[in-house]
């Protein structure tokens, strides 16, 4: 784990003053802090995965970036100076609460949308017919929001973030509710996007989706940025882990060994962490002592297994 | 940040195209034009049925047997009455007739006795009534002024040129039954335009609350370019549905001649009715949009949007209660100069007249006024509460930003 005491120790971006930068936002809600100073950075291009759990500050934030609430204190930097309004209408946003006006036709929402952001009346109509395409929705353009079935609704909700051509996307819990054609739908279009230069910045509770999709991965908690960074530099302060089947063994058959915890076991595999500078040559003559042993390899923690490891340091810390 | 295909920016862009949202919209909306085509027959319907009920033919209709003398006599009689009597020269015969078919109201025949001689059917109406027996009576008259020696004409004239001379202490009210008629409805259409239009603003501003489009479209433009779009655009609608009805009924009234008073009244009447609409929708739809922001579910707009609803509706009730039976009152009068009661009962004044210039520039004055003030209240309010889903937010928790 890299130190998670202070939200700002996080690497830097890669090139200061490009992309988004949020600079420690405090945002209180009576005796509630709901952004303790959090800061990030965002560089083109890149796709940055907002982790933590439900309360944890994440929408918050992304409102505060938006504009659509004022924190207390901290800056938002859009290539190292103040965002401003203007600035903000050309970000892309899903809202954590989706919504589109339920009797308004899909493509008159969408460029009523588009126009709003700023798009002249013919770069909208241009625009509105590229995303129903690219969405697979072109057939209902002149149908009403809510007689769409909720995956089409889905749809046009991502082209309501989509369709001013931003030059920065916000997306709060972009996944939740898709079936899995539309998540890949939603990965391509995020890949997409950031290819073209366009930082990402998105909320998930999925995190094999996280850990997939993201260049790095921001942890809160309790209105605070615990730790930032690539999936491996994330790793790189965290236990080791073997796995190891072994037939014969009984439970509990590596307890006592120096500098190992039993992490999970189920069957004849069991799952060990080994504290920094444990010699994985002794536990694999404690496991040759049970009888034969099939598999002995060391296991990357995933995202999900980080994530509980940093909360629930926190927790007893 | 670089904005490539940046249109309509400014502060009023986006107010405007959130306007243009708003009138496109109610257009298409099928309820929204049946009310506006409802209340336009209404309105014209009720025109023509006055015209039906009070221009539509003479009051009575009165055979005579003799001479065309005798059917003036009737006339003026008739006239003297306040009752318009058609007359029918016709033989005794058929006269008789006509009156057992119901073709004539009564048949007269004065006898050379001077002795008013009348046929009704079954009974005589008290109308018809009264205008014989005047007749009767200056018959009698002229039978006695003749046998002192004096010539009914010359009586005639010298009784219509008496005439009192009258001093007023203070200037006559000028006020007919048409000038009422015309404040009555003059205070029904703006009474029912402020209600449905107040009403239809607050809905508009939960609809974004309940469907939570509201946070996707603020995140492009500022909660006060949202509401002031949204006011603009179904006021503009309101107005133009105003126009049309007071326009429409004004047309019909001048066109069947229903109306007595000029045609330059009846467009006086209908130009404040109109300035009447824009200030007190302006005022009222900025409270209502206010109100809306604070509740996030429909069923939760009627209790919100109850206390400034009651405001038009009392000044309503008081405007169609108490002027109409005492246009001079002057607690109306004086209520009439507030923002809060102007709209709704200086049309009604304005249409039954005698409304003096200065009390006009102050009402009109105090509501221009009040505009700005209520501006910033309600922007305060619709800014605060409108992203606050769930609950209904207490006014003074709407006055502190969340």
């Amino acid at each position: 784990m890299p130190p998670s005491q202070d939200g700002s120790l996080l690497p830097a971006s890669p090139t200061p003053g490009v992309g988004l930068t949020v600079r420690d936002v405090t945002k209180r809600y009576g005796d509630t802090l709901a952004a303790d100073a959090m800061s990030l950075d965002l560089a083109p291009g890149e796709v940055l995965g907002f982790v933590g759990s439900n309360g944890a500050g994440k929408s918050t934030l992304m409102r505060i970036i938006l504009g659509v609430l004022a924190s207390d204190s901290g800056q938002v930097l859009w290539q190292g100076t103040p965002i401003t309004a203007d600035g903000r209408r050309q970000i892309g946003y899903m809202p954590e609460e989706r919504g589109l006006y339920p009797r308004m036709r899909v493509g008159d929402q969408l460029h009523y949308l588009a126009r709003l952001h700023g798009l002249s009346s013919s770069d909208a109509d241009t625009s509105v017919d590229r995303w129903l395409a690219r969405l697979g929705i072109a057939h209902y353009r002149g149908s009403e929001v809510q007689k769409l079935s909720l995956g089409n609704q889905q749809r046009v909700q991502l082209a309501a973030a989509m369709v001013h051509d931003p030059v920065l996307l916000v997306l709060d819990e972009p996944f939740s509710g898709l079936d899995p054609i539309a998540v890949d739908v939603m990965s391509q279009v995020l890949r997409d996007t950031a290819a073209r230069g366009v930082p990402v910045i998105f909320s998930s509770h999925q995190l094999e989706l996280v850990e997939r999709l993201c260049d790095r991965v921001a942890i809160v908690r309790r209105g605070r940025v615990v730790a930032a960074g690539t999936v491996d530099e994330l790793r790189s302060g965290s236990a080791m882990q073997l796995v190891i089947d072994a037939p014969g063994a009984r439970p509990g058959w590596a307890d006592g060994l120096a500098g190992v915890a039993v992490h999970d076991s189920g069957g004849t595999v069991t799952v060990l962490e080994l504290s920094p500078g444990t010699d994985e040559q002794a536990v694999l003559k404690a496991a040759l002592a049970t009888g034969p042993v099939r598999s002995f390899a060391p296991r990357q923690p995933s995202l999900a297994e980080l994530f509980r490891h940093v909360v629930s340091e926190e927790v007893t810390a | 940040m670089t904005g490539t295909s940046s249109a309509a920016p400014g502060r009023f862009g986006p107010v405007w195209l959130v306007a243009t949202r708003e009138i496109r919209t109610r257009w298409e909306s099928k309820a929204w034009r049946l009310i506006t085509l409802v209340t336009l027959i209404a309105v014209v319907g009720f025109v023509v049925v006055m015209k039906l009920v009070s221009g539509g033919g003479p009051d009575a209709t009165v055979g005579y047997v003799g001479g065309q003398a005798v059917g003036q006599q009737i006339t003026a009689s008739g006239k003297a009455t306040g009752l318009e009597v058609e007359t029918r020269k016709v033989s005794a015969d058929a006269g008789r007739q006509q009156v057992r078919d119901g073709d004539l109201d009564a048949l007269v025949r004065i006898d050379p006795r001077g002795v008013v001689h009348v046929t009704a059917k079954r009974e005589l109406g008290s109308d018809v009534e009264a205008a014989v027996t005047a007749l009767a009576q200056q018959t009698a008259i002229h039978e006695q002024v003749t046998k002192l020696g004096g010539d009914p004409a010359t009586f005639e004239r010298a009784v219509a040129a008496a005439h009192p001379q009258v001093t007023n202490l203070e200037p006559p009210r000028t006020f007919s039954p048409d000038q009422l008629a015309l404040g009555v409805i003059a205070g029904v259409l703006i009474y029912l335009s402020l209600m449905m239009n107040g009403q239809i603003v607050a809905q508009g501003v939960v609809e974004e609350k309940s469907s939570r489009v509201v946070e996707l479209l603020l995140a492009a433009v500022r909660p006060w370019q949202l509401m002031a779009g949204k006011v603009l655009g179904i006021g503009l609608l309101g107005l133009a549905q105003m126009v049309v009805i007071a326009g429409g009924g004004a047309i019909a009234a001048v066109a069947t001649g229903v109306l007595t008073i000029s045609i330059a009244a009846t467009a006086s009447v209908v130009v404040w009715l109109v300035v009447w609409f824009v200030l007190g929708f302006f005022a009222y739809a900025l409270v209502f949009a206010a109100a809306g922001a604070l509740v996030s579910r429909q069923e939760d707009v009627g209790g919100v949007v109850m206390p400034p609803l009651m405001l038009v509706i009392l000044g309503y009730v008081i405007g169609v209660s108490v002027l109409p039976s005492d246009p001079a009152n002057g607690v109306v009068r004086v209520l009439s100069w507030l923002p809060v009661f102007s709209p709704t009962l200086m049309p009604i004044r304005v249409a039954m007249g005698g409304v003096p210039a200065w009390e006009l520039v102050l009402a009109v004055a105090l509501i221009v006024l009040a505009i700005p003030g209520l501006i910033w209240v309600a922007a305060r309010i619709y800014s605060n509460a409108v992203l606050r889903t769930g609950a209904r937010v207490k006014v003074r928790d709407a006055f502190r930003p969340l």
